[in-house]
């Protein structure tokens, strides 16, 4: 308490300090990756490789940012795989009796499951958006309950073996075509990010995402409709998510149930090594989408460095802890470094 | 005995007096990671009197009395428990020696019981095994000898704060008490709680109990106490009989000010009725049928005590409480029920008396939480967008005017000291046309500089036609800025003073159950 009211410098003034709590712990990570990866493979850093990572990271990317949304109001989302499984299913059952019904109406087939997919992925994010904002249920219950009722939806509606019939075009549309050397898929996740970056940044609602979850009821205080804005973050949410489902079933060519199980995990962990606040009201797009590059690279390197898939996994999960960790020693840092 | 000294004082004299003081600070000083949060600080206890320890906020009243307790070991200077030099290894040791310190933030577990938490960590067992027999018998005895309402099993989860406080301190009294230390034990009790705290301290005075009392209420010092020490900066200014001690000394021994430095003159030009509430009673019975009115160019008090119903009355205006009856009418328009949003956009502004809780959005910047409350109209939004510019122009204007320190409005509130916080919370209402601002206790734990210069804008405001109704326990600030005054006891109105009818002794009159004696 007394601390509080001083205004005297701490050791924690130093340059590394200040730019640890300024731009997190990404940047130091990503640099070591590199270093690493590159020392262990020669073909890790060149051209090819680097887009394959961009687009192998586009999914997880666009997940992460809606994730960020939910994190930033201080919850999170847990369903945003079964979004992309359930998105998938629905797209993919649209587009293929269509398909076999009107061969020639391609655009409409696809844009009419595009549409389905994602609606029913949006709608997940709508009830789960109810929940959290109108019934106070806590995002982990809700979240986990939604996801739930969505993968056991999708395996029925599936009965668990993939969904065939998919338009070619749809995969040669969103998945494989090239422009300017840089698959498609990137330039989607590229808009996002600006939609997004606009949102967060030059938007009432974007600010009152951060309020929201900085603190509720000083938010309340100030005249805002904090319901709505909770609502909206799982809305968006949902539908980010629903978005990376539609773009990874074009890659599978397939309506798949099993895909999307890493994405809560991955999505959380690129939001947290990207400094976004587990306590809500902090966080920057920008080092998401890196976070989620991150991630991405990693993955690459250790596929490169031929390091199981399994292994792969255990590595994943440290980073996220020790990102958590960062994270407490970033907050530990910023109280005593006043000025 | 009553050393007075203002400056920082070196002279009490350990052996000049006959009773031997059972518990003693000798010159201790604490050091925190850049803080010197006490220096050199001398601080004695006798056997059955109340010491009230005095000061604003960061005055290093807490540091002192976790020394005392155990919580923290001093950088410098030591402790003696009847005349013998102690180090004390933590809580649980002191507790042994029979010194239990009640905190603000208590150390209850909530989903255990009452005879759970009275002997958490000091089990009382039979062959290695937990004697639960024993302590609940235990447990009852101590309730009961404290008279408290409470019954060794129920879980303290379901207790309201006040008993959760008597938990505390029964647990207190569990073993043999010589030294209780209080922490503003009644911020959270109704006044007839805090009644209650106060015949029970009686009580253990005349057992040679010694107290030691924190608190920045003056009517508490009066009320109960025997000596006062007054602490400021870290330092000690003075201690001094109570007898000997009046609201404008104490002030001045606080603040180091006296008290016209302090509070401004207004000039009072009443105006046009803005805000009318009558009858009003909340849902929960916390306010009954209260009326008040207060008019553009006028500072309102409210005062009260923690309890009384003050706050709910403010936050009743802006849709936090329901309504059960009553009408609340700003600027001629029937506004009872209605949102925040709402009363903001009609120019009202309440200022929340916990900053931290209710007022900031601590990890956003001083920019964003100023324009956070009128960012839905111009010029902070412009054809959907936000400009963040003009923004910037408009709240680095009231930074200046708030002489906010530092001066960067990107930086975020965890980095701001508690009077720039509160410079901030008040910000939020100077960016916009706001004709009436309910400011509920909008100088709590800031320093003398930033109380100062609160007050200072609580008088530009209300000369330039703005109406405030000023809700407050801070005694001083009622009878030196309000041009009316309302008092209210145990969510009635009691009294409203005019002008020179406020005054100490009828204001207090209004806080009791009785005059004071």
């Amino acid at each position: 308490m007394d601390r509080k009211e001083a205004q005297h410098r701490f050791d924690y003034s130093g340059a590394l300090p200040r730019l640890f709590v300024r731009i997190g712990v990404l940047p130091f990570l990503l640099l070591i990756a590199l270093i690493v990866f590159t020392a262990l493979s020669d073909r890790f850093l060149t051209a090819e490789n680097l887009i394959t990572v961009a687009r192998q990271a586009t999914y997880l990317a666009i997940v992460a940012m809606g994730q960020m949304l939910a994190l930033l109001t201080g919850g999170f989302d847990l369903s945003v795989g079964k979004i992309v499984a359930i998105t998938s299913v629905i797209t993919a059952l649209t587009m293929a009796p269509l398909a076999a019904a009107h061969p020639d109406a391609t655009a409409a087939t696809l844009t009419l499951g595009i549409l389905a997919g994602i609606g029913a992925g949006t709608l997940v994010g709508v009830v789960n958006g109810v929940g959290v904002a109108l019934f106070n249920v806590s995002p982990f219950m809700m979240t986990l309950g939604t996801a739930a009722i969505s993968f056991g939806i999708a395996l029925t509606l599936t009965s668990g073996v993939p969904v065939y019939g998919i338009p070619d075009a749809f995969g040669t549309i969103f998945s494989f075509a090239r422009i300017f050397d840089i698959p498609s898929p990137v330039y989607v996740t590229a808009g996002l990010f600006v939609a997004m970056y606009v949102l967060l940044n030059w938007t009432r609602m974007g600010r009152y995402f951060y309020a929201v979850g900085g603190n509720l009821k000083a938010s309340r205080l100030s005249g805002i409709n904090t319901r709505f804005y909770l609502f909206m973050a799982y809305v968006l949410c949902g539908a980010l998510a629903a978005v990376a489902g539609a773009l990874l079933t074009a890659r599978l060519e397939t309506g798949e149930a099993n895909i999307g199980a890493s994405m809560p995990l991955d999505s959380i962990a690129a939001c947290v090594i990207g400094g976004v606040s587990l306590r809500g009201g902090i966080g920057n797009v920008g080092n998401v989408v890196l976070g989620a590059v991150f991630i991405g690279l990693i993955q690459n390197g250790m596929d490169l460095a031929q390091i199981q898939s399994y292994l792969q996994e255990v590595v994943i999960g440290v980073l996220l802890i020790l990102a958590v960790i960062a994270d407490q020693l970033r907050q530990f840092v910023m109280l005593r470094l006043k000025d | 005995m009553s050393t007075e000294t203002v400056a920082p004082a070196a002279s009490v004299g350990a052996g000049s007096t006959p009773p031997t003081p059972i518990l003693q600070a000798q010159a201790v000083s604490k050091q925190f990671p850049g803080v010197l949060a006490l220096d050199a600080v001398d601080f004695e206890l006798r056997a059955g009197e109340v010491h009230v320890l005095f000061g604003e906020n960061g005055a290093g009243k807490s540091t002192l009395i976790q020394i005392l307790a155990g919580v923290h070991a001093p950088t410098e200077g030591g402790v003696r428990f009847r005349g013998e030099p102690i180090e004390l290894q933590g809580v649980h040791h002191a507790r042994t020696l029979g010194i239990s310190a009640v905190f603000q933030e208590f150390s209850l577990v909530q989903t255990l019981t009452i005879e759970e938490n009275l002997f958490l960590g000091a089990e009382l067992t039979n062959r290695g095994f937990l004697d639960k027999v024993a302590q609940h018998r235990r447990a009852d005895d101590i309730l009961k000898q404290l008279g408290f309402p409470l019954r060794p099993r129920q879980r303290i989860q379901d207790l309201t704060r006040a008993e959760q406080q008597m938990v505390e301190i029964a647990k207190a009294f569990r073993t043999d008490l010589s030294v209780l230390i209080l922490d503003e034990p009644t911020a959270s009790l109704t006044d007839r709680e805090a009644e209650r705290l106060f015949a029970m301290i009686e009580q253990a005075k005349t057992r040679g109990v010694g107290i030691v009392y924190v608190t920045h209420r003056m009517s508490e010092i009066y009320r109960l106490g025997d000596r006062v020490t007054v602490l400021r900066d870290g330092k000690r200014v003075a201690t001094l009989d109570v007898a000997e001690a009046d609201d404008e000394r104490l002030l001045q021994l606080m603040t180091g000010r006296v008290i016209s430095q302090v509070f401004p003159k207004i000039a009072y030009q009443p105006g046009t009725p803005l805000l009318e509430i009558s009858h009003l009673t909340t849902e929960d019975g916390a306010a009954r049928g209260v009326s008040l009115l207060v008019r553009s160019g006028e500072v309102v008090g409210l005062a009260g005590l923690v309890g009384s119903g003050k706050s709910v009355i403010g936050r009743a205006c802006f849709g936090l409480e329901r309504i059960a009856s009553g009408r609340i009418t700003f600027d001629g328009e029937d506004v009872t029920a209605r949102s925040a949003r709402a009363m903001l956009d009609r120019g009202a502004f309440y200022l929340p008396p916990d900053r931290r809780e209710e007022g900031l959005v601590m990890m956003r910047s001083v920019r964003e939480n100023v324009s956070l409350p009128w960012l839905a109209a111009r010029p902070f939004t412009r054809f959907g967008f936000l400009d963040r510019s003009s923004e910037r122009t408009k709240v680095r204007d009231v930074a200046d005017r708030l002489n906010l320190q530092p001066r960067n409005i990107e930086h975020d509130l965890e980095r701001l000291s508690g009077g720039n916080q509160q410079k901030v919370l008040l910000a939020k209402g100077l960016v916009s046309a706001v004709k009436l601002f309910i400011l509920d206790e909008p100088t709590v734990g800031v320093d003398v500089g930033t109380r100062v210069a609160i007050y200072g804008f609580i008088r530009d405001l209300c000369e330039s036609g703005a109406g405030i109704l000023l809700i407050s326990s801070d005694l001083p600030e009622i009878l030196h800025l309000t041009n009316r005054t309302y008092v209210m006891y145990r969510g009635d109105m009691r009294a409203e003073l005019q002008g020179a009818e406020i005054t100490q002794d009828r204001v207090l009159a209004n806080f009791f159950e009785r005059a004071r004696a």
